[in-house]
């Protein structure tokens, strides 16, 4: 068998053998590699950077499942870091079932670690079914989707809550989701009620945003992990997504050197099998 | 009857939701923001015939001794156990509950580790099926590695250009494909819901006409 | 004479005017003395310059709403510029007088609020202060104004337009495809596939393997999903060949079971439905992927259709369907997801492509007609945006001074 047969037929597993040790490795032998923030990124943070200290709230809506965490959790953390830093109050909230853990752990992890008060700097809302019934309802009234916050305590008893009816009450709303959240949100929030909206999808997702970002639909977009490493490096502030860069650079450039290969040895075979036809013929 | 009565309420909810979108009073307004609500309602039921349906089909499974009924008993032990610690358990759902200890522990794990086998399906899958052999697909060869390149660190520091170029393919080509793909699935969607509210299309209901 | 008198006559003697003089200049610089101590004249510090107020507020009833909004617009206070306001304070009041309370604030650098609790039918007054947290400006001042709804949102009446010819579109074709005009859709080859894929799981004898998405019964790429099962299904009962269809939801597994039961049915073999063969996995995106490629590797079926919304977990299902030799026809209107398929699958519908489905394999009039006026609004649509774009390039190369057409497709 010639070298192109052995390599196009070569078994997937030693593929995923060269991805395990691509991702594996820089986190022992860092690069360092710089990150540099983009248009979409800095939309986002300056969104975010303009609302005034305690005043109107930001609603986060941690719309994430476990299955995306690792790419939008330090999205959700640098965006609450850059808040508490501000002292921007935060509603946060989920519309997704497994997200409920997730958006707590969150809030509470970041709340702890700069001394906020639940209640005074931020509030959890916990999880609603439905997609563009509570979105549209918090237009209506927050109350009407969440009449109390996630343990039970009425919305008019949380002092950061008070004088917040709706959207008018809300200078913008982030839903980081590895679903179509963001269009519902921009669906619901955005077209009927001029709600400010902002959006953290995973990677493979972002491109579909663009539309809406270039329409002005959209404040920002945090794209996948690079998203996440650009906004800590704008809040200085780096984490899970500047360490993510360099294992992620690592695997794209495998991932091209396997595409080369395989087209050569593909071409080899296929002048090889040329040769032989004529050949016979 | 069995059909007629869905058809009509589709009908007549279908209507209101399309004309309440031209109408701002508040008479129009508070059916729509009622609606809603009892929207949110049915989606928190269709969680609980979810359960029901699960428990069923693994029931059926273990009591019919079928080949792989081994799964279903821990389907049913992982359901019946994440409950039980949720509801009985010290402290139910809260940070540092059993429940939550699972939660964090386990699923989450579990599942972000099931996503991340992407990583490697991409791989295999760029080795396999990417290869140049027409015009078309070496220049969609020649994007997706400019792409590749531009999305990572690594890409800024062999030349600003890649960069620059990804953030056009992204912005232009891609965004007019997709823009485009776009209009046309909208479209679809209007005209598939149209045939649903005017009762052509029937197949949400179960069994065609 | 006592002594005082005698003073008083010294004073008031020759010497005295002289005295009476010194007396007054003494008297009079004393305070002027006292003063100098302290200052040299009044103090700026202790004087306070009032904040400079807003101007100009201009109250209008919220047009095209539900009613109980007014929207007020102001010019922005001077003392932005010297950074003393920090935010603008709105109040209401029945009377021009008396009794305003705050109903609203905005922050510095806002020149507009819309105030949703107002009462229809009642004329409200309005002020608005600019304020620095503590101190506040005089007020600009509007009213009497009364909000009342709308019965029409004039900012939609574009997409009502729209929507009438769409409607206009789909009813006219649809009643000429049912007067029997014959109407051309071009060939689809993943739904024309579909027949050989079948055909082949009948020759091998192994199972088709059907996933109809992971999205609800409420997503439009789920019907038409279910409407290509449908198809499917009849031609499996005809073939007897097994087809196995896993869920996501279990309202959408309902609804197939009944599709698919209907359809064995209605070839005649009613008897061959096994419901145990459709049936609900789990919601969870990635457990299900677990739970299908297992389903895939022990089963190996002949053919995989994936038809529907897909997310993320496109590529892992349709690489392991490529590596037990399935055949694989994708349909879905996930614009993310479609590159994964394409790479991985033979036949891919793409985006409307699944939603003509129904009308394609059925062949039915009324569907078919559907789908033309859908074609023709598209191609109106087209014209529009050519339009649009041509207007629109020519106002920002300032070959005309305005562009018209594009203030008129905005919606609110």
């Amino acid at each position: 068998m010639s070298w192109y047969d052995k390599l196009l037929q070569v078994d997937r597993r030693w593929i995923f053998l060269a991805i395990g040790v691509a991702v594996v490795v820089p986190f022992f032998v860092p690069l360092g590699l710089p990150v540099i923030v983009t248009e979409p990124v800095q939309g986002l943070y300056d969104a975010v950077e303009s609302i005034p200290p305690n005043d109107k709230p930001l609603l986060l809506s941690i719309d994430y499942a476990p299955a995306t965490l690792p790419e939008l959790e330090p999205m959700a953390l640098a965006i609450l870091r850059h808040a508490f830093r501000n002292d921007v109050n935060v509603i946060v909230m989920t519309l997704h079932p497994a997200g409920y853990g997730l958006a707590e752990r969150a809030v509470r992890g970041v709340a702890e670690e700069m001394e906020q008060v639940e209640g005074e700097d931020y509030v959890f809302m916990g999880f609603t079914p439905g997609v563009s019934a509570p979105i549209l309802g918090l237009g209506v009234a927050i109350r009407n989707v969440f009449p109390e916050d996630a343990y039970g305590t009425p919305l008019d008893e949380i002092p950061m809550m008070e004088g917040i009816r709706n959207y008018d009450d809300i200078p913008l709303a982030i839903t980081l989701a590895g679903w179509s959240a963001a269009e519902a949100w921009i669906y619901f929030a955005r077209e009927p009620y001029g709600q400010q909206v902002g959006a953290g999808v995973t990677a493979v997702m972002a491109t579909d945003y663009y539309p809406y970002l270039d329409a002005g639909q959209l404040q920002g977009l945090l794209g996948g992990m690079r998203g996440a490493a650009e906004y800590e490096v704008l809040i200085e502030r780096e984490a899970k997504g500047v360490k993510g860069m360099d294992s992620q650079s690592v695997i794209h450039l495998l991932i091209i050197v396997l595409i080369v290969l395989g087209n050569v040895a593909y071409f080899a075979q296929r002048s090889a099998r040329r040769k032989m036809a004529l050949e016979d013929a | 009857m069995r059909r007629q009565l869905p058809l009509t309420l589709c009908f007549i909810a279908g209507v209101f939701m399309a004309v309440q979108y031209f109408i701002p009073h508040w008479r129009v307004q508070d059916v729509y923001d009622r609606f809603l609500t009892w929207l949110q309602i049915i989606f928190a039921f269709a969680f609980l015939l979810g359960t029901v349906s699960l428990v069923k089909v693994h029931y059926h499974k273990i009591r019919n001794r079928a080949a792989d009924r081994g799964f279903s008993w821990v389907v049913l032990a992982g359901l019946g156990s994440m409950i039980g610690l949720g509801f009985f358990a010290p402290g139910h759902n809260d940070p540092g509950s059993p429940f939550d200890m699972m939660f964090q522990n386990v699923q989450v794990p579990i599942e972000a580790t099931m996503f991340s086998l992407l990583a490697f399906y991409i791989a295999s899958a760029a080795f396999r099926a990417f290869r140049a052999r027409t015009l078309e697909a070496t220049l969609l060869l020649i994007a997706a590695c400019i792409v590749m390149l531009g999305r990572v660190p690594i890409g800024d520091l062999i030349s600003e250009r890649i960069p620059e170029a990804t953030r056009w393919i992204l912005t232009v080509p891609n965004l007019a494909a997709k823009r485009g793909i776009m209009i046309g699935v909208g479209l679809g969607m209007m005209a598939t819901a149209l045939k649903i509210v005017l009762g052509i299309e029937r197949a949400w209901m179960g069994g065609g006409d | 004479m006592s002594e005082f008198d005698r003073l008083l006559s010294v004073l008031f003697s020759r010497t005295g005017p002289v005295a009476a003089v010194a007396l007054v200049l003494v008297l009079s610089l004393c305070p002027c003395a006292a003063i100098a101590q302290e200052a040299d004249g009044p103090v700026v510090s202790d004087i306070i310059v009032p904040i400079a107020p807003p101007t100009a507020l201009h109250v209008e009833d919220t047009p095209s709403d539900r009613g109980s909004s007014i929207t007020l617009t102001w010019e922005l206070s001077s003392d932005e510029e010297t950074g003393r306001v920090l935010i603008y304070r709105v109040y209401r009041s029945a009377d021009a007088d008396t009794g305003f309370v705050q109903v609203g604030r905005v922050a510095v650098g806002s020149s507009t609020y819309r105030d949703g609790g107002a009462t229809d039918g009642e004329p409200a007054f309005y002020r608005v202060t600019a304020s620095d947290g503590e101190a506040e400006s005089a007020f600009a001042a509007a009213g009497p104004i009364v909000s009342s709804p709308q019965w029409f949102n004039a900012t939609r009446a574009n997409a009502m337009v729209g929507t009438i010819v769409f409607v206009f579109a789909i009813v006219f074709f649809v009643r000429a495809a049912k007067g029997g005009k014959e109407l051309f859709i071009r060939r689809l080859a993943g739904l024309d596939e579909i027949d050989n894929a079948v055909g082949r799981a009948t020759e091998m004898g192994k199972p088709i393997l059907f996933i109809s998405g992971l999205s609800g019964i409420s997503d439009v790429a789920t019907i038409a999903a279910i409407n290509i099962l449908g198809e499917v299904a009849k031609k499996t009962a005809e073939y007897n060949t097994r087809l196995i269809v896993p869920n996501a939801d279990p309202i959408v597994m309902a609804v197939e079971q009944e599709v698919v039961k209907e359809a064995y049915a209605k070839v005649g073999r009613p008897d061959a439905y096994n419901e145990d063969d459709v049936f609900y996995l789990t919601r969870s995106q990635f457990a299900y992927v677990a739970g299908v490629n297992g389903i895939m590797v022990r089963q190996r079926p002949a053919t995989i259709l994936y038809m529907g919304m897909f997310y993320a977990e496109s590529l892992v299902l349709a690489e392991t369907g490529a590596s037990v030799g399935s055949i694989q026809i994708a349909g879905t209107d996930a614009v993310t997801q479609l590159p994964f398929f394409i790479t991985s699958c033979d036949y891919t519908l793409i985006g409307e492509e699944l939603y003509a489905a129904s009308a394609y394999l059925s062949r039915e009039p009324v569907l078919l007609g559907g789908l033309k006026g859908q074609d023709m609004f598209k191609f109106v649509v087209g014209v529009v945006l050519l339009i649009a774009v041509v207007s629109a390039t020519l106002a920002a190369l300032g070959v005309t001074a305005s562009d018209p057409i594009t203030p008129l497709l905005a919606t609110g």
